[in-house]
């Protein structure tokens, strides 16, 4: 079966019909949230755990990725489980790092047979690419996932999160203790939700000035040695970058921004963490500063950039689903105006005062876009998984004005595909390409191009980007493609917006 | 006229894919000092394949080893086409320029280029200083580049950050290229990371007279073309003085008064170059 795109979409999926078409024509669905009847939550080991909860073959475990690659808790909680020899395990962490790197045997034995996340890369996301996998991975968003458990789609058995602070009842937090990693907001849902509710801290305290995780929720607590590094906590670059073309692209970008007449008093905004998408932020401000204004808020993972215009005064408020760096941490401890945000709230379809759709401008990136502004984030140009929606879905989806920044060759390989690998994000909620060697404006985004008449900027339409790019490359040879599929790429209302398929023998 | 032109190693393919996304004026690729002796033979090829494929849109400079050097004339053979402009010559000196003039008319001759070479020399020892009136006035010479580091070296002192060694290097280029027409362009800022140095150099060097500056990185290139070029309150008043000219013109009045001070024929010139700089990259 074939989507609205014209991607191929395994049987028992739902194709995706357009962005917004099952959402607005739809209600929210919720299950009950699910509350402990237990009281004595102590336990003294994961294994203790494991055999109070009774985990068995072919149950659903969650994890959340605030540690990011400095996680030790999924690690810990899958040796117990291999140790037991439990197969048939779904997981659904909401993200996977090179840090769980063990996952991979336990994939290749089937003590993992199913993965749902949002985001995955390092040497699980290669395990997979090469069809190791016994079922489907199904790539979610982050908003999608939030969606998908509340509505009881995605059904978790025992949701592990690994909390920096905690106490015996289950109260928890992710700002005080040795790895605090701030904002616990992907973790929300799943404690909301999950049919059991396990904290795992390495800081087991009496009391808790401040309270994410409610212990209504939690059904035990284990105390290990340590729960992560907080170093692995830093989220790739998040320093403004010195590539002098990505500098170039985020320059064109703000004097975009400025044209668009987007950087006004009050306007909100979010950007990657990513050295480009900081540079952006960087030149966002000297106009700020330039025109005595400021943002009402930024979203989404938090840097310390966005710390220091917090404190600079020129954004009011932060609001925080996650923290990517230990500034950001200590800010979201200390300051008022820096919010956190559970998954939900920042991105859910259905959620109501959702903060993505409050957003005046989004700045994203891309590992392909094709002559439709379709963004693949998912997979690279081969086929190997190397990322995933993460919010890029539910941003652009929500934002006024969606942004692409990419240099247009990278590793000498054109950006813009005649066709995708991977379809990440639909073009319909792809505003502006900005390359280094041009601007491409989406054809259906008229307010866009009647505002930029008289720019100066050197905008084109993509198909002359394209021919650009092949002066320096050439056209480059299609890559084969194996034709079986090893996982989908589910859209933010649950709907099959793409299939992944099995890397091609080389 | 220039105001920034940006060197680029000539080994480098990445940075010579890169060499017009950034707004300089001109583009030096480097066969002298940026290539090591053992990579001469394919820098130069590597170039010359480049710039056969690739028509780049702003002026292309090349950067060839001294003529003190074995490699020149292989430089030249190689690279003098129709896709080059200028060629920039590493310590300059009266006799080699008018020895280059005549292997690049042989060049041109032999090859058929349907254009002329320029030339910029690089002043770079204490000597060419004293020749610069001579350089200046070579054939084939649009611009004369200061080259500081070398120069610094040749008159055994140190490179300082507020550059009082090479004041008197200059002013004289300054003054020598204003005489005679030319681009002077200042020696590059090496600290590629202190942009506010920069700033301060590139000011410092405006106000002795140069108009141009070398970059040795893109990042250089903002703060250069900013400096180098009219301020919009410059261009506003040579606009409001070029309409007063003309009204006045009209009135048969010869000489005339702005904002309460005279006009005169030398502040009219002024106001006709920053008008045509301002056309020239651009800014109205």
């Amino acid at each position: 079966m074939k989507n609205v795109l014209n991607r191929f979409v395994p049987r028992g999926y739902i194709p995706f019909q357009g962005s917004k078409t099952i959402i607005n024509s739809s209600k929210r669905k919720l299950i009950p949230e699910v509350y402990t009847s237990n009281a004595n939550k102590l336990c003294g080991s994961l294994a203790e755990v494991f055999d109070k909860l009774n985990i068995t073959d072919g149950m659903t475990l969650s994890f959340h990725h605030h540690l990011r690659n400095g996680d030790y808790c999924l690690n810990m909680v899958m040796q117990e489980a291999s140790k037991r020899g439990i197969k048939n395990l779904t997981l659904a962490p909401s993200s996977l790092f090179p840090v769980h790197a063990p996952l991979v045997p336990l994939i290749e034995n089937q003590t993992v047979t199913k993965i749902y996340t949002n985001y995955l890369n390092g040497p699980v996301a290669k395990t997979i690419s090469e069809g190791k996998l016994k079922e489907l991975l199904v790539m979610q968003t982050h908003g999608g996932r939030a969606r998908a458990i509340e509505a009881g789609e995605l059904s978790i058995d025992v949701a592990f999160v690994a909390a920096p602070a905690a106490d015996k009842k289950g109260n928890a937090n992710g700002v005080d203790g040795p790895s605090a990693c701030g904002a616990l907001g992907y973790a929300i849902p799943d404690v909301k939700y999950a049919k059991k509710v396990v904290i795992i801290t390495d800081n087991l305290v009496e009391n808790l000035d401040y309270i994410e995780i409610d212990e209504k929720y939690v059904d035990y607590v284990v105390v290990v040695d340590k729960i992560g590094e907080q170093s692995g906590i830093v989220s790739g670059t998040t320093k403004i970058t010195r590539d002098p073309v990505a500098l170039k692209i985020a320059r064109n970008t703000a004097q975009l921004l400025n044209e668009l007449g987007l950087i006004k008093n009050g306007f909100s905004l979010q950007t990657g963490a990513g050295g480009t998408s900081l540079a952006v932020a960087s030149e966002v401000k000297k106009i700020m500063l330039e025109k005595n204004i400021t943002a009402s808020f930024a979203s989404g993972g938090i840097t310390a950039y966005f710390v220091e215009m917090l404190e600079a005064g020129l954004i009011n408020e932060l609001w925080d689903v996650q923290c990517f760096d230990l500034e950001a941490v200590r800010s979201y401890k200390v300051n008022k105006k820096h919010y956190g945000m559970s998954s939900s709230k920042y991105a859910n379809p259905y959620e109501e005062d959702v903060v993505v759709n409050k957003l005046d401008f989004v700045i994203l990136g891309a590992t392909e876009i094709d002559l439709n502004f379709n963004v693949n984030v998912t997979t690279d140009s081969k086929g190997l998984l190397i990322g995933g929606s993460g919010g890029h879905s539910d941003t652009a989806a929500g934002a006024n004005v969606t942004i692409i920044t990419t240099p247009l060759i990278k590793s000498r390989i054109p950006i813009i595909k005649k066709e995708l690998t991977t379809i990440s994000t639909p073009g319909e909620d792809v505003d502006v390409l900005v390359t280094e060697r041009g601007i491409a404006i989406n054809p259906k985004r008229t307010d866009l191009l009647d505002k930029l008449q008289n720019s100066k900027l050197n905008i084109l339409p993509i198909e002359q980007l394209l021919e650009i790019s092949y002066q320096y490359t050439g056209i480059p040879e299609p890559i084969k493609k194996s034709d079986k599929v090893i996982g989908v790429v589910e859209y933010r209302d649950g709907t099959i917006i793409d299939s992944i398929y099995k890397l091609g023998e080389d | 006229m220039r105001r920034s032109l940006l060197f680029i190693p000539g080994n480098n393919p990445a940075m010579l894919q890169n060499a017009d996304v950034f707004e300089s004026d001109a583009v030096i690729i480097d066969l002298e000092d940026a290539v090591s002796i053992s990579e001469k033979d394919s820098a130069r090829n590597l170039v010359k394949n480049f710039l056969n494929s690739y028509r780049l849109p702003i002026e292309v400079i090349i950067r060839i080893n001294g003529m003190d050097t074995d490699f020149y004339q292989a430089d030249l053979e190689a690279i003098v086409s129709n896709n080059i402009d200028t060629i920039l010559l590493p310590k300059a000196n009266p006799r080699d320029l008018i020895k280059l003039d005549q292997i690049l008319s042989k060049i041109e001759q032999k090859n058929g280029l349907t254009k002329k070479i320029g030339v910029i020399p690089i002043i770079e020892l204490a000597s060419s200083i004293l020749d610069v009136r001579e350089i200046a006035t070579s054939p084939r010479v649009n611009g004369l580049l200061l080259g500081a580091e070398d120069l610094s070296s040749d008159l055994e002192v140190s490179r300082t950050l507020a550059g009082d060694e090479i004041f008197y290097a200059r002013s004289m280029i300054a003054i020598s290229c204003r005489a005679y027409n030319i681009d002077a362009i200042d020696t590059p800022f090496t600290d590629v990371r202190n942009e506010e140095g920069l700033l301060a150099d590139s000011q410092k060097a405006r106000g002795l007279g140069m108009n141009a500056k070398a970059c040795i990185h893109p990042n250089q290139i903002d703060i250069v073309n900013k400096i180098f070029s009219p301020s919009k309150e410059q261009i506003e008043q040579a606009l409001r003085i070029l309409k007063a000219f003309e009204n006045a013109q009209k009135e048969g009045k010869g000489v005339f008064s702005l904002d309460g001070k005279m006009v005169d024929k030398p502040i009219i010139e002024r106001a006709k170059k920053t008008i045509d700089k301002a056309k020239r990259f651009g800014l109205i």
